[in-house]
């Protein structure tokens, strides 16, 4: 098969699993706010109302799509799409497991875009595109609270986005390599960098829950001040990009975040302790499920998180980010180069 | 006199500014939530049967012998929904009267408990009914036929009345 087909059928494979991934998350996330407020949750649609999200897809889709009076259309249009894109291509370099060793001795990579040697740039300067889809969302909705959303949400962006990359960066010091799949092999053998990298993992976490916009720095679309913020004047399905969006990107950065700091698929002793060799079938699942088990950590966290914390303050929004983590994220820097270099 | 106090107390600890702490408190106790009994009720499957006290939809009293009302009108006059319609008619029985026409339109009333208290017969009365679903505007008006309640289903209601009213 042509390189360029492989690649195609696993964007697919890639594509399709991370929607299933975001209404999953819609699912749990509603499931676990209600148990942490003493409800139950939706229970009806399916067992367990497990098809929940389906029907919520189907209502969004039967809806009618209302573009406000004035509003600049092309645009209106575009924003939903451009988010939807942005937080789906991130999914092509994170690297859910290693290589399956083929017949003829060619190793198949099980991630889209393998060996990317930008892989993280790559992944920081997406997620900072995104904030285009939120600005054009506001600005063309021609409707002031949509405005505000879109603004706020850019200066938050801009804000936290420097800290992550100096969170990142630490983090790539000690890793040694911008590709995903070399920052995996060099924590291989449980040297997660979260044990090196506590303060850099806590940056990045912190500017993680911002860079989706996630509570407590839902501020774009703070209910009782800007109604619903940049989607205010967006209804049915191009509302649903929006909110699928928030999913995927929430998905893409704890997929990051475990590849960063938590070891990616690697897991100490356990496969060799099962026998599985490196390149088997067996051994590409097993480390896809300790993918998955690891990615659902952050997830938790994510939901977990935003049923807990009030939101910010918009001051303390901007306090934080540059008069706290950047002085943290850029002392994290010299110490650990410190280190690095007296150690190496 | 606008003061502000800035006692030791009022300012936050080294270990409160720093959040942290603060936030992992925060989430033990969501997490703790999360195992506890849930309070939702299964609504269809689950119903709530409320108090005598409760004003649920208004119905006739309907005994043995007949209706209860004398049709005198007064809760028609008193509705301030103007949601009751009566038609007098005379009857063999003792009391002479009673209503040919009794109707409610369940989309007017708004469950004040006013026809209640103004009837000197005790003979409309609160009941525990509170789903009250109709499709149409026509099967919104209430007949004798959905308003007459047989005296025995709506004891509590009289008790309460007789102990309160
Ligand atoms: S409860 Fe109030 S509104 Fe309803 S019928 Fe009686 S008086 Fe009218
Ligand atoms: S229900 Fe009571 S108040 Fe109303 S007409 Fe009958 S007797 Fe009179």
């Amino acid at each position: 098969m042509s390189p360029l087909v492989l690649t195609l059928i696993k964007g697919a494979i890639a594509l399709n699993v991370a929607l299933v991934v975001a209404a999953a998350l819609v699912y749990l996330e509603r499931r676990i706010s209600a148990w942490m407020q003493y409800r139950i949750g939706p229970n009806r649609v399916g067992p367990f109302g497990l098809l929940q999200p389906l029907a919520d897809v189907l209502k969004l889709y039967t809806k009618e799509d209302i573009v406000p009076y004035n509003a600049s259309t092309p645009f209106h249009r575009l924003a939903p799409i451009i988010s939807i894109a942005v937080a789906l291509s991130v999914l092509c370099v994170i690297a859910p497991a290693s290589y399956l060793l083929l017949d003829d001795g060619t190793k198949l990579f099980i991630a889209v875009a393998p060996n990317v040697n930008v892989g993280l740039l790559f992944y920081l300067a997406l997620s900072s595109i995104g904030v285009y889809g939120i600005v054009l969302a506001g600005w063309s909705s021609n409707n002031k609270y949509s405005l505000l959303g879109g603004l706020r949400s850019s200066a938050q962006m801009i804000s936290y986005e420097l800290a992550m990359g100096l969170a990142a960066v630490a983090a790539v010091m000690v890793s040694g390599s911008l590709d995903m799949n070399q920052i995996i092999a060099s924590q291989s053998g449980g040297r997660w960098n979260i044990w090196f990298q506590p303060l850099g993992f806590l940056i990045f976490l912190v500017a993680s829950f911002a860079e989706t916009n996630r509570a407590p720095f839902d501020l774009p679309e703070a209910e009782p001040e800007l109604v619903g913020g940049y989607h205010t004047e967006y209804s049915g399905m191009k509302f649903g990009l929006f909110y699928l969006a928030e999913y995927a990107n929430m998905f893409t950065a704890s997929a990051v975040m475990t590849t960063l700091y938590l070891g990616g698929y690697d897991m100490p002793f356990l496969p060799t302790l099962l026998g599985l060799q490196e390149g088997t079938l067996p051994r590409v699942l097993f480390e896809l499920a300790v993918f998955v088990g690891k990615v659902s950590v952050p997830l938790f966290l994510f939901i977990w998180v935003r049923w807990t914390l009030p939101r910010f303050r918009y001051d303390q929004l901007m306090n934080l980010g540059w008069r706290v983590l950047l002085p943290l994220g850029l002392a994290n820097i010299v110490i650990t180069g410190a280190i690095v270099f007296f150690v190496r | 006199m606008n003061v502000t106090t800035n006692t030791r107390a009022q300012r936050m600890t080294f270990w409160e500014k720093l959040y942290l702490p603060e936030i992992a408190k925060g989430l033990a106790l969501t997490f703790k939530t999360m195992f506890k009994p849930k309070l939702t009720r299964q609504y269809p499957e689950e119903r709530w049967e409320p108090l005598g006290s409760y004003r649920g939809r208004p119905v006739l009293v309907l005994e043995e012998d007949g209706e209860r009302c004398v049709a005198c009108g007064l809760c028609s006059r008193v509705c301030p929904a103007l949601a009751i319609e009566v038609q007098a008619g005379e009857t063999e029985r003792d009391k002479e009267r009673y209503p040919v026409k009794f109707e409610i339109n369940m989309l007017r009333c708004i469950y004040c408990g006013l026809c209640e208290e103004v009837c000197p017969e005790e003979a409309i009365v609160m009941s525990k009914d509170y789903d009250i679903v109709f499709h149409s505007q026509e099967e919104a008006i209430f007949g004798k036929d959905k308003l007459l309640v047989p005296i025995a289903r709506l004891q509590e209601r009289l008790e309460y009345l007789r102990q309160y009213k």
